[in-house]
């Protein structure tokens, strides 16, 4: 049967349009114009052309912190997906301690970037937090105000444990629709532990799975609060991302011009791996014949 | 409007973004998209390549700008043959 084919449905849509327009393309199309001009406030604005995009391309700041950006986004993400799915597979799959299970790993969710951050601020610090004052007790030296790699496994760390519990979830959620004829089906053959994981449940979770490393990955790309809050980009610029740059750049710095110019690049960055991801999810969608 | 810092070459810019979706739509309402998989190996229609071409397109000038000193009309070139090649093959 030919389906009709009703194109008056996206008028439909035209609400969501109108909001979007407000939201996200009225500001962006300002950036772009903010960032071919320069201003010193007041509304004055003076052509700068190309300029801050040079500056921005050839600034070895930029760089820097974008290196530390993917290096972060790496780190977390070769964690907490492993993790995640490791702690989906090990949850109780019915009853009480399922329930249980599920309030407690969506609580780190429920809390607020900046208080996830003052939390791991306390709890790191030498005189009066639990771990820095255990750790520095135990003789090792740990100082995230100080050293840099106190500071980035401190962050790392915070995001984890922020984190994980999502992809723990989403691949929770997709263990669980897995129907019981194909556990049966394994049984039959005898397959052991990691042939099941890795020929019925990776294969069948990696729909969501995707999903959770596209969520982790553009979240952790923009991250702003937790770090800003723990180390406030330090000791010196080694916990410096680019949010934190920018907003440096921005409103600290008030170089609007070379800030808009950043934050283009950085959007485009961000589109790039998140179209990358989605055609990956829809062709495998249709692989699977959804 | 005066805070959003509009200039004549960014109004363009936009304008010409604009008319690009909109003669796409009205393509794709005249002649409906019809997928097809290309070099990528992934299913494309019309308006995925658009896509590709627009941020594709965004990455070369950026590459143009930063290593050659070339104005940057040369950067328009290359993204015309870019086009042309995305539209042929992906």
């Amino acid at each position: 049967m030919n389906k009709t084919v009703n194109q008056k449905a996206w008028f439909l849509i035209l609400p969501v349009l109108l909001l979007v327009a407000f939201s996200a393309v009225i500001p962006l199309m300002t950036v772009v114009n903010y960032s071919v001009q320069d201003t010193f406030g007041r509304n004055e604005f003076f052509w700068a052309g190309l300029e801050w995009f040079e500056q921005m391309l050839a600034s070895e700041r930029m760089w820097n912190a974008l290196g530390r950006q993917i290096a972060f986004t790496a780190i977390i993400l070769a964690i907490q997906i492993p993790l995640g799915v490791f702690v989906a597979l090990n949850m109780p799959k019915k009853g009480f301690w399922a329930s249980f299970c599920l309030v407690l790993m969506s609580l780190p969710l429920l809390i607020p970037w900046n208080v996830v951050g003052t939390i791991w601020q306390i709890f790191g610090r030498v005189d009066i937090g639990l771990l820095g004052y255990t750790l520095n007790a135990m003789g090792i030296d740990y100082n995230y105000t100080q050293d840099f790699y106190a500071a980035w496994i401190t962050v790392v760390m915070m995001d984890v444990w922020h984190w994980t519990s999502l992809v723990a979830l989403l691949a929770y959620a997709g263990l669980q629709s897995i129907p019981d004829a194909y556990y049966q089906a394994a049984k039959i053959d005898q397959a052991g532990r990691w042939k099941v994981f890795r020929f019925i449940e990776l294969p069948k979770i990696m729909g969501v799975l995707m999903i959770a490393i596209l969520l982790r990955f553009m979240d952790s790309f923009m991250i702003y609060t937790e770090p800003f809050v723990v180390t406030g980009g330090g000791p010196g610029n080694s916990t410096t991302f680019l949010s934190i740059d920018l907003v440096k750049m921005a409103l600290g710095q008030f170089d609007l011009g070379p800030a808009a110019a950043f934050s283009i690049m950085y959007y485009l960055v961000i589109l790039l791996v998140s179209y990358v991801f989605y055609t990956v999810m829809t062709n495998l969608d249709k692989r699977d014949g959804h | 409007m005066d805070w959003m810092a509009w200039t004549i070459p960014t109004a363009t810019f936009f304008v010409i973004i604009a008319a690009t979706l909109v003669t796409f739509t009205v393509l794709a309402i005249k002649y409906p998209e019809v997928p097809r998989i290309g070099i990528l190996r992934i299913e494309t229609t019309r308006g995925d390549r658009l896509f590709i071409t627009l941020l594709g397109s965004a990455f070369l000038n950026l590459a143009w700008l930063g290593l050659f000193s070339a104005p940057q009309w040369g950067a328009l070139i290359v993204c015309l043959f870019y086009a042309i090649a995305v539209f042929r093959w992906v």
